[in-house]
């Protein structure tokens, strides 16, 4: 017990609780997108993390044939907006009427299909950007990694933006209003099919730019999409399917859950406890953590 | 030719397989094939009724684990072993099934709880490294040489095996067909399509879910403990995760879920696939040119992708389902039915 409460109070939790804070910020960046793309579209994405995993190579492959990081990561987000576009244009909306597990296991394929592109294409070596931007000393013992202070403000900053987006502008006002009742809207005259598109290219575009932040700080496989797959849809869930204010909150307390559990033991029962944390929320309250009463 | 007649050249193959001067290799595929469809089928007796859980790798894993590390830490016998990882998989589907039934969750909500499930069992195996090998893999350790009935390990003679999978094989089949002809496949459908008019009706949801969702577990953790056996290896990648879990249900997405040799049908297509492309194509890097190369490890896997998308656009239903349709309008429409009437005519006969 007393090694316990010394660790509790030693000056590397805090590290860790602010180390938490920070991957909060590149997770509810991942969640992000996926909610969109769920709140507006009403399917699931179980390919969502392979298309981050597919901008991932576009950045790594075009910082290293010379082009600087900010554009090469601007390539990526174009790559994967494409993608988001795509996989909307040809198989989602031909599929929009069948029954939601339907739309959920042609996703499901598609993330099959990328790992194997990536496969091929790039085989099946670990591969490293190998940028880092050092870190910052907070003080003696605590340090900061630049590339996570970065990720979280960029976060920050887009979710945010995405905020006033949808909250200020026309086109974020009929996102909004499709996701509230699909029927009434078609009724209305607005053009669903274009919108649904729209959203699939920025649910894309969100992905390439998680791309971005996470190719500087892990190593580029075809399978990565694996590793952080689940935990993103577990965070949408979590903040209620397409409710994206609490799937920010919620990507805040699964990072600190893993990291605070990666502290006391190894970092896989961090994973365990966010997993057990989420089922035992589904149970409390199924329609997510953070859900308002309808 | 009538259907009985079908079914007796079948099973007069299957019976005679090892001694028609099969080769131990594609024996060993049969048998592979077999204990699949045997999972697949545990998966469908649920996933038909609507109830699509992404988690069945996790009971899986419970089941080869349990038994392996049950044999290995304490002498204890596969014939004990396997129960006590089936008991222990019913619990597991009592503790996550009864919250979800009794709170309604459903469609892709249980979807991801399960998918959870699978990735919590997965990383508890991981974490747990010192006693399960981790990612590494586990392997039972041989009892002797050659055939041992205590330990169920038969060395490199596949014959034994190729009964009792068989065995376990038709067994799946009696319990698919069991269910399909019991009141609680009514009451399932019901519930499928409405829950709270099969309530109100009186059926009794959360208890009709729930016993659906147990023995499809405990069937689940049966094969996973066969595969164990099997194999004689097993890592959380091969037989658990959220990989083994999707598997599962596109194999028998792509076979027929509502079938009884969907499932079947599924894995001999799926799992005969990838072993084509594994040999046809090979696992070579091919160099187009000196920096752009090639890994045809990934071609299998880009095919079941689009397999797999195309099957859920255009045949939702399945080979099977598909065939079956064309087979019953066949008097109507003359369509392209008789390019696929190998497994027809059994469908046909088992399907209803």
């Amino acid at each position: 017990m007393a090694e316990f409460t010394e660790a509790l109070f030693s000056i590397f939790f805090v590290e860790t609780l602010i180390n938490g804070l920070l991957l909060g910020g590149v997770l509810a960046l991942l969640s992000l997108g996926l909610n969109l793309i769920f709140g507006v579209v009403d399917v699931v994405w179980i390919c969502y993390a392979e298309i981050i995993m597919l901008g991932m190579y576009t950045i790594y492959f075009l910082v290293k044939a010379g082009v600087p990081l900010p554009i090469a990561a601007l390539a990526g987000i174009a790559v994967t907006s494409a993608l988001g576009y795509l996989t909307h244009k040809i198989i989602i909306a031909r599929i929009l009427d069948a029954a939601p597990i339907n739309q959920l296991l042609a996703t499901g394929g598609l993330l099959f299909f990328f790992q194997g592109i990536a496969m091929v294409a790039f085989g099946i070596e670990f591969r490293n950007l190998g940028v880092s931007l050092g870190s910052l000393a907070v003080t003696q013992d605590i340090y900061l990694s630049w590339t996570r202070l970065a990720s979280f403000a960029i976060s920050a900053i887009v979710v945010v933006g995405l905020y006033f987006f949808l909250s200020r502008s026309y086109l974020g006002a009929a996102i909004r209003a499709i996701s509230q009742d699909r029927e009434i809207m078609t009724l209305m005259g607005v053009d669903t099919k274009r919108l649904y598109l729209l959203t699939s290219a920025i649910g894309g575009a969100l992905a390439g730019l998680a791309a971005a932040l996470l190719a500087m700080q892990y190593d580029i496989h075809p399978f990565i999409g694996l590793s952080f797959g689940p935990i993103t849809f577990v965070i949408c869930v979590m903040g209620g399917l397409g409710n994206m204010v609490g799937g920010f909150l919620a990507a805040f307390v699964f990072a600190e859950l893993i990291t605070v559990g990666g502290y006391f033991a190894e970092l896989e029962w961090g994973y365990v406890m966010a997993f057990v944390f989420f089922v035992v929320t589904m149970f409390i309250r199924p329609e997510g953590l953070f859900a308002r009463k309808s | 030719m009538n259907s009985k007649t079908v079914i007796a050249i079948i099973a007069a193959i299957l019976i005679a397989l090892p001694f028609i001067g099969v080769e131990s290799y594609p024996l060993h595929l049969v048998i592979v094939i077999l204990i699949w469809s045997f999972a697949y089928t545990a998966w469908s007796i649920m996933g038909r009724f609507g109830l699509v859980s992404l988690g069945h790798g996790a009971f899986m894993s419970i089941g080869g684990y349990v038994t392996a590390l049950l044999w290995n830490n304490m002498g204890l016998t596969p014939w004990l072993g396997i129960p006590v990882a089936m008991l222990l998989s019913a619990l597991l589907a009592i503790v996550i099934g009864y919250p979800c039934f009794r709170y309604k969750i459903v469609g892709h909500y249980f979807a991801l709880v399960t998918l959870a499930l699978s990735e919590v069992v997965r990383q508890v195996i991981i974490a747990t490294r010192d006693t399960t090998g981790g990612s590494l893999g586990y392997t039972p350790e041989r009892h002797g040489e050659g055939i041992s009935i205590i330990a169920l390990q038969f060395s490199n003679d596949r014959i034994y095996f190729y009964y009792i999978a068989l065995l376990v094989w038709l067994a799946g089949l009696l319990i698919w067909r069991y269910i399909d002809r019991s009141m609680s496949r009514y009451a399932l459908e019901a519930i499928s399509e409405d829950e709270d008019a099969s309530a109100a009706i009186g059926v009794q949801v959360t208890r009709e879910k729930l016993k659906v969702t147990v023995l499809s577990a405990v069937m689940t953790a049966f094969a996973g403990a066969m595969y164990c056996q099997y194999q004689m290896f097993i890592s959380p990648d091969t037989i658990g995760g959220v990989g083994i879990s999707l598997q599962i249900v596109f194999a028998v997405v792509v076979g027929g879920i509502y079938n009884m040799l969907g499932p079947t049908i599924g894995a001999i297509i799926t799992l005969m696939l990838a072993e084509v492309l594994r040999i046809g194509i090979g696992t070579a890097t091919v160099c187009v040119t000196d920096s752009i190369c090639l890994n045809a490890a990934g071609v299998p896997l880009l095919i079941y992708g689009i397999l797999l998308i195309v099957f859920i656009i255009f045949w939702p239903k399945g080979i099977v389902g598909a065939v079956y349709d064309a087979w019953m309008s066949r008097g109507s429409t003359t369509d392209g039915s008789g390019t696929a009437a190998g497994p027809a005519p059994a469908a046909t006969a088992k399907a209803d």
